[in-house]
């Protein structure tokens, strides 16, 4: 049954908008729905075609099911930027909410609330109280879906107009699907408020259990994912629960299985019984492991998935390693996944068929997947002591083969492994050396420097290899040269003679005056002296025995482990970061028209907007305290606390081989695209852009790094000069390793007041970063004092007027901005409440409008804000007052910066 | 962990948005189309890409079907696993309104993807995607005449999968019993994995709303039952049943009752990990001589008993990709060199149990190879093959019993068929 729709896409190019025009007016119904097919296929191909509105919307008053459809479609997509005359289809909409037909009726509502216009949604609330109480049940999940919808654009609305009383009645509605809905409504909106709505107690939940059996697989989904936050109150209910929806395991719909999974490994940390526990643990078994012949994309997401359940129950697949043998024909990223299980599940027992299986691997095309086989190999043998061995000898059998990039791989992963087995295995070190003149990649030189220094003693000939090194010193990368200087330290230490000693003086004036590499500097200078004060105490230093390293294929913090495995099936189980990391859903601020009229003095008036602003951060209610407690604080001259969300972020994803490919590491970056601060011409191929940002409460330098150069970059750091505000880093900058061609971004959080430049205030912020390959950049990037608005910065207007008085004349500077537009006062409201500028009150003063506003900078300094201009005409005065006057440039300069984009 | 698409998208495979549908506002397809583009350009092949990517702020999923991309995108911590399931879900259903779905097709009906999208997911929520209802009151242009305009029951019903009503004159069902034979055989010729995946697909013509109950010589069940199992009962490691399946019945006491959708469907998946021997057994010898020429020696042997036959068989060999000159001999079927895959594929249409053929083939290879070769893709040896009349398993149909409140009497009819799923040898 096919179409023939793609006529409507093929209208002539010229004069096609007052064509459709008249097609759109036609007397005749045919030509007018093929007109408003033309348009939705215009506006499907990115064609603006707002234009048409009035007239698409004179169709919609239609009996014609189809044209009705389209018309509604063309009103969501086009009535945000036509918000005033969007209220031209309001009475159609609440014509058609009270059709006969329950399908024109849900449409109605359903797309009521798709259109994220004011004016529209309050006509809705109507319309939606009698849809949520409808006779049909069709009428009624959409209705719940559409609650949510309104508490996105207007939660007080919502709880004003007893919407989400009516959404907890549809609970017990008798319809499953209703439930289901109403269930991912509640939870959706629990979600973004910080009241208690949507509590889960022991009667609604035997209620959603029931309807678990009864509605479709995505209703039970929604169910399931809701109900996985309930905390049981002892093992008894929680063994009850688990028996209801162990059943759900054997779904043939992937996601209720990994769902049901989710919630019985929840209630299974309740359960003492051991005898329960193991039952389970055979009963998830055989589903985990059939998701294994789901589509790729499917398993892709069970594998992270699996990846962390063998974490908490490694015995739930203990047995069924082979499954997670890779198919030929497996996508690389499967493979990729299934390589880390393997990891995961290897032990004495099956050790011998892994290694088999990795050597095959290890043969393969894909470069990434055979370096990652490599290592695969090495981190069993650090895990496994007792299949060491074997692992070294698949190992050496590898490098035989001699194929460039696989022997580099093992020897980094035999670095390791002596490391691990100190004095076990350097027999293997001759056939090593065999391959030192095809090693290329820096981090392979490195290991095998290191492992000859480590060893020089036993390798004859080790001063003759490292030599082999020193003449290209100044062209290594850092990596290199720091394990270059310590080997040859090293092995000065253990054959003080004559060779060995032109080496370390060669090294040693290389690595101190020919370089301009801090690190390397300085680890220099540090040999240096050791050796020419105490060459015994050089010995102990540098020769010391060291701690042995261990296995890191089971590295997942305890509590972040927790928190993932409560989000199984999420994005959050599939990046394996808790959701704060990469949530970014920001909603819109709103302003109601009582907002310009404060004088009002509702008691709900001064909590709104902050509850709005609050919300458009979205924070996970931990963080959120306490950089607003420390914003307040008038002496913050310890460093503020870094939200958990970049502690967990970057502290935490250790899997640095893994994941790199699949989760892209610019996760933090949003918003415009940061100002370039350095320049890859500038920067060696390195591009750095920079800029002060200010998230819940807190300060950070966003910054994104793209190597653009032709080595791998690693080592960043970064140095702040002096400046007006003091402004620090709170920590070490946390930038992976940057392979050519690629970019990370990072939010570095700040502290402020830690090294105050003197003088008077100006916006100049020196900063220097340096890697481990390249020498010390420095660029100049602005402060901005918008970022330093603190949350707190609302004055009452009693309090306003007050200050403004009291505060000398003197401290009044005023400045005219001839090329600033207000085309808006609302939109100009909005703008200086984002940046925390808050406002008090307006006045009408002949056809100006003056503005009221007031932000507060950290140290409790306020600013009292009167803006001064025409609507619609260039040219806006703007005069403060503050107790710190000599700031009024920065504001200034800030304000403009603001208003002007 | 509430959460939902914020977007859905399909694009064409330069990346460009065919068609999208806005759920909550907040991403825009030119986001979408950039991040796609760069997805392209960083990758030469999009499908070794992960199925998840992150760009500003925005979380992205895809999939691919023939020249299209489905792609959703959100800012919340949404379902993966039901997002990803839910596009191919979209697949399956634009398949069974354009048969084939494509760029084509998709312009072709625009105005019905639109209406699909609508009803098939709501705020970002997967809500239906039963096809054959959907078609039910969302019609493509030749048949929008005979539309009822309503929602049928079965959207907001316990039984959201087949409609009330349905008529036939003779009422009749389809049971196949498919079987597929994964195995893995490493270079030493030892059995690594080896696994059946069973499924019992259904075409049923039944009119109103039969209850349905099979019988399976399930071992758990008649055991159970207290009857001995005489040899031929099996055991199933994992089973997945169709949403149309009473769960917590079959939990109670095992018993697959139902009420099944209109047409055909999986009425069930198992998988079954016992040790089976190798249907189709595959030796083969290798020889390089020197740079000049290669020798291949196949043997292939069935293992099963004489009265069952293998159909269709195709053994396919890989061969070096600079090979020419292809000199091939079989004692049964035929066999062709293809250099597009680097292989030789050998077919035997007819492969009775216990015999064994052969194949020896030569090739020639250049006495030259430039310095840096980079070693050739070791592919494994694949073998396909169908086996009618026989299941490896030994699963049985023991019944299946229809009653419907008028009465009728059904006719069920039962196949059974086993074939090779991914057979590897990694023999060379």
């Amino acid at each position: 049954m096919s179409g023939h729709d793609s006529k409507y896409f093929s209208t002539t190019k010229k004069g096609e908008i007052p064509e459709l025009k008249e097609e759109l007016n036609s007397q005749y119904k045919d030509k007018r729905k093929d007109a408003v097919k033309k348009v939705i296929a215009a506006m499907t191909v990115g064609k603006d075609v707002s234009s048409l509105f009035t007239d698409v919307v004179n169709c919609m008053q239609t009996e014609n099911l189809e044209l009705k459809k389209l018309v509604y479609l063309y009103l969501i997509n086009y009535a945000k930027s036509q918000p005033d005359l969007a209220i031209l289809a309001v009475n159609t909409f609440v014509k058609d909410s009270q059709d006969p037909n329950p399908l024109i009726r849900a449409l109605a509502v359903r797309t009521m609330g798709c259109i994220r216009v004011d004016k529209i949604t309050e006509y809705l609330c109507d319309p939606l109280q009698r849809c949520l109480k409808d006779d049909d049940p069709y009428v009624r999940k959409t209705a719940a879906i559409c609650v949510a919808k309104l508490y996105d654009i207007n939660a007080e609305l919502v709880e004003d107009r007893g919407f989400l009383e009516a959404l907890k009645d549809l609970i017990s509605d008798n319809n499953p699907m209703v439930v289901a809905n109403a269930v991912a409504a509640l939870a959706e909106i629990q979600e973004n408020s910080s009241r208690p709505i949507f509590e889960i107690t022991s009667h609604t939940l035997s209620k959603l259990l029931t309807a678990l059996n009864e509605c479709t697989e995505w209703g039970q989904v929604f169910i399931l994912d809701a109900l996985s936050k309930y905390k049981a109150a002892d093992a008894r209910e929680a063994e009850n629960i688990v028996e209801r929806v162990t059943p759900r395991l054997q779904h043939a719909n992937c996601a209720v299985v990994l769902s049901a999974v989710k919630m019985i490994l929840q209630q299974m940390e309740l359960i003492t019984s051991t005898d329960v526990v193991r039952n389970l643990c055979k009963k998830m078994a055989p589903p985990l492991v059939t998701l294994l012949s789901a589509e790729p994309e499917i398993q892709y997401v069970a594998l992270r998935n699996i990846n962390l359940i063998v974490q908490r129950r490694p015995t739930i697949l203990a047995h069924e390693i082979k499954v997670f043998f890779c198919k030929y024909n497996d996508p690389i990223y499967v493979k990729m996944e299934k390589l880390e299980i393997m990891i995961k599940l290897a032990s004495d027992r099956n050790i011998d068929q892994v290694l088999l299986e990795f050597k095959e691997y290890a043969t393969e095309v894909d470069v990434d997947f055979v370096r990652k086989a490599v290592r695969a190999i090495g981190r069993c043998a650090i895990k496994l002591e007792r299949a060491a061995e074997r692992c070294i000898s698949v190992l050496l059998e590898l490098i035989k083969i001699k194929v460039n990039y696989v022997v580099q791989e093992a020897i980094i992963v035999i670095k390791d492994i002596f490391r691990r087995y100190p004095n076990t295995y350097e027999s293997i070190i001759a056939t090593l050396c065999e391959s030192l003149d095809t090693l290329d990649e820096p981090e392979a030189k490195a290991s095998m420097i290191w492992i000859i220094g480590e060893y020089a003693e036993r390798i004859d000939n080790a001063d003759e290899l490292l030599e082999s090194f020193l003449e290209s010193f100044p062209e290594e990368p850092a990596q290199v040269q720091l394990q270059l200087l310590t080997a040859t330290v090293k092995l000065f230490l253990k054959k003080p003679t004559e060779g060995p000693q032109q080496m370390i003086q060669v090294v040693l004036n290389n690595a101190t005056v020919e370089t301009d590499n801090p690190d390397l500097r300085d680890r220099a200078y540090i040999y240096w002296r050791l050796l020419s004060t105490d060459p015994e105490a050089a010995k102990d230093v540098v020769l010391a025995e060291k701690p042995v390293i261990s296995d890191d294929s089971n590295q997942l913090d305890p509590s972040l482990l927790d928190e993932l495995l409560s989000n199984i099936a999420t994005l959050s189980s599939v990046y394996h970061k808790p959701p704060e990391a990469f949530v970014t859903r920001v909603k819109t601020t709103q302003k109601t028209d009582e907002d310009d009229y404060p004088d009002g003095g509702e008691p709900g008036y001064s909590e709104s907007p902050s509850h709005a602003v609050d919300s458009a951060a979205s924070p996970p209610a931990t963080s959120s305290s306490a950089p607003h407690a420390a914003a307040r604080q008038p002496v913050p001259a310890t460093p503020a606390p870094v939200p958990d969300l970049l502690g967990d972020l970057i502290g935490l994803d250790n899997d640095n081989n893994g994941n790199g490919a699949i989760v892209p590491v610019d996760i933090l970056h949003e918003g415009p695209p940061l100002p370039v601060v350095l320049p890859a011409s500038t920067g060696q191929g390195l591009q750095i852009s920079a800029q002060l940002v200010r998230r819940d409460g807190q300060i950070f330098y966003s910054l994104l790094f793209e190597n653009n150069s032709q080595i791998p970059l690693d080592g960043f750091m970064i140095q702040f000069n002096k400046n007006t505000f003091g402004v620090a880093a709170a920590g070490p900058l946390q930038v992976p390793q940057l392979l050519p061609g690629t970019s990370a971004s990072t939010l570095l959080p700040m502290v402020l007041f830690q090294n105050i430049a003197p003088g008077p205030p100006n916006t100049l912020l020196q900063v220097a970063v340096k890697n481990n390959q390249q020498p010390v950049w420095y660029f100049n990037d602005k402060l901005s004092l918008l970022v330093f608005f603190s949350e707190d910065g609302r004055m009452e207007r009693s309090a306003f007027l007050e200050t403004w008085k009291s505060l000398p004349d003197s401290n009044e500077v005023s400045k005219d901005f001839p090329g600033i537009v207000v085309n808006s006062v609302e939109a100009t409201l909005d703008q200086l409440a984002v940046s925390n500028m808050f406002f008090i009150a307006k006045r009408k003063h002949a056809n100006q409008d003056v503005l009221y506003l007031s932000a507060k900078i950290p140290r409790g300094i306020p600013f009292l804000i009167e803006l001064t201009a025409v609507i619609g005409i260039p040219g806006l005065k703007c005069a403060i007052k503050s107790p710190s006057p000599e700031m009024a440039p920065l504001f200034f300069e800030a304000l403009e910066n603001l208003l002007k984009s | 962990m509430a959460g939902a698409a914020s977007a859905l998208f399909i694009l064409d495979v330069k990346g460009r948005c065919l068609i999208w549908r806005d759920y909550r506002g907040d991403v825009t397809s030119v986001q979408a189309e950039r991040y796609f583009s760069k997805l392209l350009e960083k990758e030469g092949d999009i499908e070794s890409h992960g199925p998840v990517g992150y760009d500003n702020g925005v979380t992205y999923m895809f999939i691919q079907h023939s020249n299209v991309f489905l792609m959703t995108a959100s800012r919340q911590n949404c379902n993966a696993a039901s997002l990803l399931l839910f596009l191919h879900r979209i697949v399956d259903v634009f398949k069974h309104y354009f048969e084939e779905f494509e760029e084509e097709s998709l312009r072709d009906n625009f105005v019905v993807v639109y209406e699909l999208l609508d009803e098939m997911m709501d705020f970002g929520y997967p809500q239906y995607t039963e096809a054959k209802i959907l078609s039910e009151f969302i019609k493509t242009d030749a048949y929008r005449m005979e539309v009822t305009q309503r929602p049928p029951m079965a959207v907001t019903n316990a039984v959201s999968w087949r409609s009330e009503g349905i008529n036939y004159k003779k009422n009749e069902v389809f049971l196949d019993v498919v079987e597929s034979v994964n195995i893995l055989v490493n270079s030493n010729g030892q059995i690594i994995r080896s696994d059946v995946v069973g499924a019992l697909k259904m075409r049923t013509y039944l009119s109103g709303m039969p209850e349905c109950k099979l019988g399976l010589n399930d071992k758990v069940l008649l055991e159970a039952q207290g009857r001995s199992s005489k040899g031929k009962a099996i055991d199933l490691d994992d089973i997945k049943f169709h949403q149309c399946v009473r769960l917590a019945r079959f939990e109670n006491d095992r018993t697959i009752s139902f009420i099944p959708p209109d047409g055909s469907f999986d009425l069930m998946t198992y998988r079954l990990s016992t040790q089976v021997k190798p249907l189709i057994w595959v030796e083969a010898q290798v020889e390089r001589h020197s740079r000049s020429r290669i020798e291949m020696v196949l043997k292939a042997r069935s293992q099963f008993k004489d009265r069952s036959t293998a159909t269709n068989v195709e053994i396919q060999l890989p061969v070096p990709s600079d090979a020419t000159n292809p000199n091939i001999r079989t004692s049964m079927g035929s066999a062709a060199y293809a250099p597009e895959n680097d292989a030789l594929v050998w077919k035997i249409k007819s492969f009775p149990g216990n015999k064994e053929y052969m194949l020896r083939a030569e090739f020639s290879l250049p006495s030259i190879t430039s310095e840096e070769a980079t070693h050739d893709r070791k592919a494994p040896i694949r073998v396909k093959f169908e086996i009618p009349y026989f299941t490896v398993s030994g699963i049985q149909v023991r019944y299946l019993k229809i009653i419907e409140k008028s009465g009728y009497q059904a006719l069920p009819w039962v196949r059974y068929i086993t074939m090779a799923g991914e057979y590897e040898l990694r023999l060379i």
